[in-house]
């Protein structure tokens, strides 16, 4: 483990399950654990680093080439095991720094597995399952669109290294050919390039914010208030209507979006 | 990125809109509605800057001649870059567009 | 308001990649059947991209159109790729989810809209970032919600390519069809030059880049269902016929036993090639 990776996926993911083991037949990245929720089963997933991954370019948490589609799996075996049984809640425990970068991944269609996990979490939540995702680190591009992005609720803890954004500061920097130092300047006047969560949280993405003591090391009670927040996260999701993502319309840095649909439908 | 405003002396309304372009490298988008009676609006929003004097030129030259025969339009000019003959050319095709069809046909 | 015509009206033309991405949208549906929605003098236009001194396009770089596809009801979504890159803002993004939300809407009152969308992206545009992100998780959606109901159609003509957090939209689309100048990937070749070095990935390498992502090797490894000339009526003819098809007995993104079974028998020791892909992902080895 290099100082590149982070440990909080795995630590979340251990934390709130009680140390359950994890489910056999999974790669080491990809962490799927049994275990309850409000006194329900519920599946936990996460992406953790693999220093020894077979794929070089997916060796420090990020969702590569076969990540995708063993998120795929992880979600499908849940709603085919549920088909006619009680639909079991999922929470996707996110700490993911980036999409694989690599030839292989390109080669063999690593668009086409995040596809897959993407695909699968949103057929789960629109099947009945509560998909709830809880951001205890990074949740970037397209790792974050294939793990957790699809959740019914989204929760992220209210700490610095919380971080959720399209590309990171500096290939961000390079793409758009401006200093890093430019963009903080731009992010600070718009809200949707900003990199910290208060920023983000303006954006009406987010169900809940959580404050926590040490999000790398969480304490008993930081455990437990972000426990409370998961139960009251699947409460809300079981007493909602609908099973589409129309609550993250709400945003006052949102607008545009909720009047382009007003539009669409009035002149449909 | 800049934004300047035109007026010239023009006709009677234009019949309908017409829209041509895009906001492209070198290109530009032209967006054209009728206006009042007797003169076209015209405003530029630019990606470059310092070309205010060229601008002027350029429209002068388009909109300055036959004013009478012209519709009157308001224009909205979205450029991303365009030379004064691309300019010239994505006007040239809004108005040809405005002008081939006669009131009343179908759309 | 009466309705706003543009060139292709007045000029015939056969390549589709030619064509501006309003004019696909006209060329893909049924003759005098377009109507656009929100269009460019509804004024609906980027909220941030003029504070960053970036002049914003009408349209915000996206076309929806409504109207028959074969003589039954269809929304065509388009992104113009001159604009920024293709890449998806909150504006455009939106038109693109809320268009494919209300055909799934349309479906569940008995209306069988089917959806049509014209990839010429490179994703994201990073001067909106997690507006243009959250859309993209948005479009994901309400393609997994509408091809439940109607096969949903990708096309990929060529020119910008289908990147970033589209490709996984592509990924999710019932049927995909592509040309010869097309490419497909997750990530652009810059970008993975910079994270990975140029041995991993050469940016200015055109025949590698097409070799691994272009549109004739995704046919070969089945990763796209149609591999079609730069031709408009071609386009159109294969669209049409698709949708005919109805919806896949597997959709290619649920078929991950399948994906996982051909992987693990690739040694990823081994650096990828065309031919080593093509091997792997050989057609005829069932679906699921």
């Amino acid at each position: 483990m290099n100082d590149r990776t982070s440990n909080r996926g795995a630590t979340w993911l251990a934390a709130l399950t009680n140390n359950a083991d994890v489910l056999a037949g999974y790669p080491t990245s990809v962490r799927v654990v049994d275990a309850m929720l409000a006194g329900e089963s519920a599946r936990y997933i996460a992406v953790v680093p693999d220093p020894n991954n077979a794929y070089p370019r997916a060796r420090s948490g990020e969702v590569g080439l076969i990540e995708g589609w063993m998120l795929a799996r992880a979600v499908h075996e849940v709603v085919e095991t549920d088909l006619n049984s009680a639909k079991r809640a999922i929470v996707a425990v996110i700490d993911v720094s980036s999409q694989a970068y690599g030839r292989r991944e390109e080669a063999f269609g690593i668009h086409e597995g995040l596809a897959g996990a993407a695909g699968a979490y949103a057929q789960a939540r629109q099947l009945g399952h509560a998909v709830i995702g809880l951001i205890v680190g990074k949740a970037m591009s397209g790792a974050f669109l294939a793990h957790g992005y699809q959740a019914n609720r989204l929760i992220a803890l209210n700490d610095g290294g919380v971080m959720i954004h399209a590309m990171g500061k500096e290939a961000a920097a390079r793409v758009t050919l401006r200093s890093v130092e430019d963009l903080e300047r731009l992010a600070a006047e718009v809200p949707p390039m900003a990199y910290d969560i208060a920023s983000f949280a303006t954006l009406g993405l987010l169900w809940k914010l959580v404050d926590v003591q040490s999000a790398d090391h969480p304490s008993t009670s930081d455990v437990a208030a972000v426990r409370r927040v998961l139960e009251a996260a699947l409460d809300n999701i079981r007493c909602d209507s609908v099973r589409d993502l129309r609550s993250r319309l709400g945003g006052e840095n949102r607008h545009a979006s909720s009047l382009v649909r007003e539009k669409l439908r009035a002149q449909w | 990125m800049e934004t300047f405003e035109f007026r010239y002396p023009a006709g009677q309304p234009a019949a309908r809109c017409v829209m041509v372009g895009v906001v492209g490298s070198g290109d530009l988008e032209v967006l054209l509605e009728p206006g009042p009676a007797g003169h076209t609006r015209i405003r530029v929003t630019t990606s470059v800057d310092g070309f205010g004097r060229i601008w002027q030129a350029q429209l002068d030259r388009l909109f300055e001649s036959d004013a009478s025969l012209r519709p009157a339009v308001e224009i909205e000019i979205n450029d991303f870059g365009a030379t004064p003959g691309v300019v010239g050319l994505r006007v040239a095709q809004a108005f040809e567009m405005l002008g081939s069809e006669v009131a009343g046909s179908p759309t | 308001m009466t309705a706003c015509r543009t060139p292709s009206d007045l000029v015939e033309r056969n390549s589709f990649v030619e064509l501006e991405a309003r004019a696909r949208v006209r060329a893909l549906l049924d003759a005098g059947s377009f109507r656009e929605l929100i269009d460019p003098f509804q004024r609906v236009s980027s909220p941030w991209l003029p504070r960053q001194g970036v002049v914003a396009q009408s349209d915000d770089g996206v076309v929806i159109g409504k109207g028959k596809i074969d003589g039954q009801p269809a929304v065509v979504a388009a992104i113009e790729g001159a604009f920024q890159g293709g890449s998806l803002g909150e504006v455009g993004g939106a038109k693109i989810a809320g268009a494919l939300e209300l055909a799934a809407d349309d479906n569940r009152h008995g209306v069988p809209t089917r959806a049509v969308i014209l990839f010429e992206t490179g994703g994201v545009r990073l001067q909106e970032a997690n507006l243009g992100l959250a859309a993209i998780a948005e479009i994901h959606s309400a393609i997994v919600d509408l091809r439940r109901h109607q096969p949903v159609i990708g096309v990929i003509a060529g020119g910008v390519g289908c990147f970033g957090g589209m490709s996984i939209a592509a990924g999710l689309c019932s049927y995909l069809v592509v040309t010869r100048e097309a490419r497909l990937g997750l990530n652009g070749p810059q970008v993975i030059e910079q994270e990975a070095g140029i041995a991993e990935f050469d940016s200015r390498d055109r025949p590698f880049i097409w070799s691994f992502t272009g549109g004739e090797q995704r046919h070969r490894t089945g990763l796209v269902d149609a591999y079609v000339d730069d031709d408009t009526h071609q386009i159109r003819h294969t669209v049409i016929e698709l949708l005919a098809r109805g919806r896949p007995a597997f959709e290619r993104s649920n078929q991950y036993k399948r994906y996982l079974g051909r992987l693990s028998t690739y040694d990823a020791r081994v650096q990828a090639t065309p031919e080593i892909v093509r091997q792997i992902y050989a057609r005829g080895s069932g679906h699921e």
